[in-house]
């Protein structure tokens, strides 16, 4: 009974990924005139070909490997550290950090881009995809540190004073005892960052405004589009491309994710 | 959020408390006191470091930034020396266009709060029947568009609901219905928009109510099932008023999430057909980036931008003050048990 509501629902889910799977496998006249059409005719691989070597596609997914596997490099180092020092140590200033920290989140993204694009534009990055990395991945650590927190919140004491009793350093503790336990938080805050990296839009946009060999897929799309607008099944091809990785990494991660997602409601 | 929330109480009790430390010693071994507890932390200030830097630089400065800039005439380059006091804010304040896009982001924060997260509870109590087979699979399709390219979902639902050849219509057109021209005519463009922003948004959405459904215990339901209540006097005896301190928070997050609707308008329609979708985050992106404009207003773009930050962080108090009270309220209803 349930399945008689749910299936046409899903179907709606369903559609435009199967229309976009279809439509990057079959010669462009078959999607413009097929309509709602999904069963393809005939087999080709020109979209693909199209999207990959003339829209320079090979360039926009090497640009947004670089710069997501930065980000998520960057975010977990940083939100690591600063997870680690905020939940183990009690300096002075720390309130103060936190409230800075949690009072940045309701900070909408595109509120803060121009002063953003104009300090790393100062720094003589503009144009770069050192500048799409640094300001991707200088935003937005607040979940991944209080996962970070509450983490090494919950281990006992005793573990980093035996770790110094054998001699390690802070830095020694950290990384060779105190990172490596943490792994569960690690792997949900790398595919959180990820799939953010991955999927962003408006810092890349505004970053390769005057550099279109550095756009990722996301931006590469976009302008695509914008100058082939009836290129369907380019179009499909390059969203196949953008979106698989990103799918194959959530089907693979998921269960972190979906825990992360749970985490930060449950508390 | 409840870690955040939590964490954030604690400290800010922390920080009261350590402002009126009783036992007051003397000024200067106070002084001393914090220098040697500063040095004795210098460890875990050189952790901290990254991540206060990334957090001056790229949260704080640009608040701070966005002020100074409003009230300059400014295209980005050169000195800031063009200044115009209030203009900018005067300027937006009475530019239609402005308030349009204003109220287009509300629409959307309307229907994140009373369409998404009223839908995605209707999911959610669907798909947490464990009996239900194939809940899994579902689950999973209804959730891929929230890890999907943002852009490339707007740009495919595009191709999807083109008047001419686009599948949608064709299939109108095929039933007998006549085509929807949906995004180039003004009264359908926005609830185009929002539709499938909906659509987009719905999966996360359902994962947090599912998350919020799994904490109320299975034992509740049975035993309401033995004093012979109905699945509907269940729902409204157990469901709702368990899961309400949880509904709050979800409704805020959906809340927040609704104004980073800038990829999904930006590539569907980029604010048109005449101004019919624009949100203040495609005005603004406008005004300072884009290449139409020939020359680029960063004063006037940062000025609007500021004028909406206000009104958002007001908003998100006032929700976050209620967030606490209902929090109080339930700890203390389980207090009293």
């Amino acid at each position: 009974m349930t399945h008689l509501i749910m299936l046409p629902l899903v179907f709606l889910w369903f559609y435009p990924y199967a229309w976009s799977v279809v439509s990057s496998i079959r010669p462009q006249s078959e999607t413009i005139l097929g309509g709602a059409n999904l069963i393809p005719q005939e087999f080709t691989t020109e979209n693909f070909e199209r999207a990959w070597n003339q829209a320079q596609f090979d360039a926009y997914t090497l640009n947004t490997v670089i710069v997501t596997i930065s980000v998520v490099f960057l975010t977990i180092a940083i939100s690591s550290l600063a997870g680690y020092a905020l939940a183990r140590g009690r300096m002075p200033g720390k309130s103060i950090i936190l409230i800075a920290l949690v009072g940045s989140m309701f900070l909408p993204k595109g509120f803060t881009i121009i002063p953003v694009y104009l300090l790393i534009d100062a720094m003589g990055l503009n144009n770069s995809l050192m500048a799409i990395i640094l300001a991707e991945a200088g935003s937005a650590h607040v979940m991944p540190i209080l996962l970070y927190m509450g983490f090494f919140a919950t281990i006992p004491a005793e573990m980093e004073e035996a770790a110094k009793v054998d001699g390690a350093g802070y830095f020694r503790t950290f990384w060779s005892v105190m990172f490596p336990m943490a792994m569960p938080v690690t792997a949900t805050v790398a595919i959180f960052s990820f799939i953010g990296a991955w999927n962003g839009f408006l810092t890349p946009l505004v970053f390769t405004l005057n550099a279109p060999e550095l756009r990722t897929l996301g931006v590469g799309i976009y302008a695509f589009f914008g100058e082939n607008t009836i290129d369907w099944g380019g179009l499909a091809a390059a969203a196949v491309i953008a979106v698989l990785p990103v799918i194959v990494v959530f089907l693979w991660l998921q269960k972190y994710f979906v825990d992360g997602i749970a985490g930060s409601i449950k508390g | 959020m409840t870690a955040i929330e939590k964490i954030d109480l604690a400290e800010a009790d922390n920080a009261l408390s350590e402002g009126h430390e009783p036992p007051g010693p003397p000024e200067r071994k106070k002084n001393d006191d914090l220098w040697s507890r500063m040095k004795a932390h210098r460890w875990h200030y050189l952790f901290v470091a990254p991540m206060v830097i990334t957090l001056l630089l790229f949260t704080l400065w640009p608040i701070v930034a966005s002020w100074g800039y409003g009230f300059f005439d400014w295209n980005g380059f050169g000195p800031l020396e063009d200044w115009v006091g209030l203009d900018n804010f005067i300027e937006a304040a009475t530019d239609p266009a402005y308030w349009n896009s204003f109220g287009n982001t509300f629409w959307f924060a309307f229907a994140s709060v009373f369409i998404q997260a009223p839908l995605a509870l209707l999911f959610a109590l669907v798909l947490n029947n464990p009996k239900l087979f194939g809940r899994n699979v579902y689950r999973v399709l209804i959730f891929i568009p929230v890890v999907s390219t943002t852009a490339v979902v707007g740009l495919v639902f595009a191709v999807l609901l083109d008047t001419n050849r686009g599948p949608i219509n064709v299939a109108l057109e095929a039933i007998g219905l006549d085509p929807v021209n949906f995004l180039g005519s003004s009264s359908t463009a926005l609830a185009t928009v929002i539709a499938v922003e909906t659509w987009r948004g719905l999966g996360i959405t359902m994962i947090y109510w599912l998350a919020a459904l799994q904490t109320i215990p299975v034992e509740l339901y049975d035993a309401a099932k033995i004093d012979g209540a109905g699945r509907f006097a269940s729902f409204r005896s157990i469901t709702i008023p368990l899961l309400m301190p949880f509904a709050i928070i979800i409704l805020l997050l959906t809340f927040i999430t609704s104004f980073n609707a800038f990829d999904i308008v930006q590539t569907m329609t980029a604010g048109g057909p005449n101004g019919a979708t624009d949100i203040v985050a495609t005005y603004i992106y406008r005004y300072a980036f884009s290449p139409e404009q020939f020359i680029p207003r960063f004063g006037y773009a940062s000025a609007a931008a500021l004028l909406f930050g206000v009104v958002i962080m007001a908003l998100s108090l006032v929700q976050l003050i209620i967030v606490r009270r209902v929090r109080r309220r339930a700890a203390g209803l389980e207090g009293s048990k």
